[in-house]
């Protein structure tokens, strides 16, 4: 049996999937940015437990990152973005959610199949947990594609990023503080810019389905 | 056979039927609590069953020998049920007859002959009751058994005894598929049991009954083996919970005196599952039924991930 590190590590990888899941059937806006809080606080406290017991002072640091960007501040952007959008109920999907979670499964497996030989050159504790990482970048994947309006889709960009970041913890120690604060401030820009992006489509369209971006000359 | 597995298999049989009731008044009495309600007495199950037995049952002019026989069956599969459950012992006369498939069958049969029983009347609220058992059925029972395959995988074993008792045996670790399973498996529970989020046995409306709707048409001491069966049931599952998740206190085939201790430990354990179970009661709101193949194709992905980890983590 391993050892208690890698034991918290893993429990905190299999929440981490069953929240991508989670997010990949919820129909509703409102639950989908609950659950994306709630995966911010599991990657907080999974890089937290990395961070103790590795004695790597540098994932304090990006765990405080996390917590202050994907539990407080984008969480809370969002919310202020679906009151004023008036889109708290909204309910969508493209393919059914049995579907959709029978869909996941595979790739689910597709994933640790994928990771079981790159799992083996890693030194890590938690090396184990790589492929449920890429499962969750991959079950983020199905979510951006099976959704149709905006903020979903968002969200499931925002849980792709959460899936590469514990990715990066769990397989290397982590990614040097550099980089880490880039693309923290990147996806901090990017959920603004997109913010505003929003609204555009909404004034353009009059609904936040992604579908109308598909046509070339406005007005048929 | 010895002495002492006998007296195992006796006590728990008789735990199992007279206790059963008791679990069901105090998952009332905690649902009660938490709505704000007043709450009813704690025994007032047995209060209902003694009530039914001495009333009249009243079948109809057209019922088959089926529907008077049903109920026997019923009860007898789920106490056959509760005896292979190792709840108090692992010792058990029963256990090397059955393991967790039969006891998944048992289940079945059981489900079979109440669904049978309610269409055979011809009315149309058994028959729509049955129909929504048998979809809510034929799609929990294999989320079921990939809960119990997830146990059996980890200990190489289908027997529920020799699962409880490698469990109970090893060094503690946290096992992140079990921790899957359990969820899938509390989902299993509360649809076979016809609990809140997909069906609420307290109803009184008949388009939303699943469970109530099969036993409309049963009166008197038939009705009180419906009821005392659907305790038995909710008894049984508690108890498969708490061998697979929590088997620490169960006494093993060398200890026979361990049996004092694992009685109150077994009440400790099933008053705190019966508060939870009160508890997701009342924060969960009743689903469409439409909803409900969702629900538990969730259960079953569940169970399914819970061993896809334990190949992957190899814990």
């Amino acid at each position: 049996m391993p050892g208690l590190v890698t034991q918290l590590i893993n429990l905190f990888a299999v929440m981490l999937l069953l929240l991508s899941f989670a997010l990949l059937s919820q129909r509703r806006v409102l639950s989908l940015i609950h659950l994306f809080t709630l995966q911010g606080a599991t990657l907080v406290m999974s890089t937290t437990a990395m961070a103790f017991f590795t004695g790597q002072p540098h994932l304090y640091y990006s765990a405080a990152l996390t917590f202050v960007l994907k539990v407080v501040m984008i969480p809370w952007l969002l919310h202020r973005l679906i009151v004023r959008l008036n889109v708290r109920w909204d309910i969508e999907m493209l393919i059914n959610i049995p579907t959709t979670m029978l869909l996941g499964i595979v790739l689910v497996i597709f994933a640790f199949n994928l990771a079981l030989p790159i799992s083996q050159l890693s030194v890590s504790v938690a090396r184990g947990t790589l492929g449920i990482a890429l499962a969750c970048v991959l079950l983020s994947f199905l979510m951006m594609i099976t959704r149709t309006k905006a903020i979903p889709q968002v969200i499931g960009f925002l849980a792709m990023e959460n899936a590469l970041f514990f990715a990066a913890t769990s397989a290397t120690y982590g990614m040097p503080m550099v980089v880490e604060l880039g693309i923290a401030l990147d996806v901090l820009v990017g959920m603004l810019i997109l913010g505003v992006f929003f609204f555009q489509i909404r004034e353009q369209f009059d609904s936040l389905d992604l579908k109308h971006l598909e046509k070339l000359k406005e007005g048929e | 056979m010895t002495f002492s597995s006998f007296a195992a298999q006796l006590l728990a049989i008789v735990v199992a039927v007279l206790g059963a009731p008791l679990l069901t008044g105090w998952v009332n009495q905690c649902r009660a609590w938490l709505q704000n309600r007043s709450a009813p007495p704690l025994l007032l199950p047995y209060r209902t069953l003694h009530k039914l037995f001495n009333k009249e049952s009243i079948v109809a002019d057209h019922a088959t020998p089926l529907f008077r026989i049903s109920p026997y069956i019923v009860f007898a599969a789920l106490v056959l049920a509760c005896g292979i459950i190792p709840s108090l012992s692992t010792d058990l006369l029963l256990a090397p007859a059955a393991d967790a498939i039969a006891l998944v069958g048992l289940f079945a049969l059981a489900r079979v002959f109440m669904s049978l029983a309610a269409m055979d009347i011809g009315t149309a609220f058994g028959t729509l009751g049955a129909r929504r058992e048998m979809l809510v059925g034929f799609l929990a029972e294999p989320a079921l058994l990939m809960v119990l395959f997830n146990a059996a995988l980890m200990t190489q074993a289908t027997s529920l005894a020799s699962i409880v008792e490698t469990i109970a045996n090893q060094e503690f670790a946290i096992y992140p598929s079990l921790a899957v399973a359990g969820v899938a498996f509390t989902m299993v529970s509360l649809a076979e049991n016809a609990r809140v989020p997909v069906d609420n046995p307290t109803t009184h409306l008949e388009l939303t009954m699943i469970h109530e709707a099969m036993i409309l048409e049963y009166s008197g001491r038939h009705l009180a083996l419906m009821e005392w069966a659907a305790s038995l049931k909710l008894f049984a599952y508690s108890c498969i919970g708490i061998a697979i998740f929590f088997p620490w206190g169960i006494s093993e085939i060398d200890e026979p005196v361990g049996m004092l201790l694992a009685l109150p430990v077994l009440v400790a354990k099933l008053a705190l599952g019966g508060a939870l179970l009160a508890l997701i009661e009342t924060l969960s709101a009743k689903m469409r039924i439409f909803r409900v193949p969702e629900f538990l194709a969730g259960a079953f992905l569940l169970a399914v991930i819970g061993m896809l980890v334990h190949f992957l983590l190899g814990a």
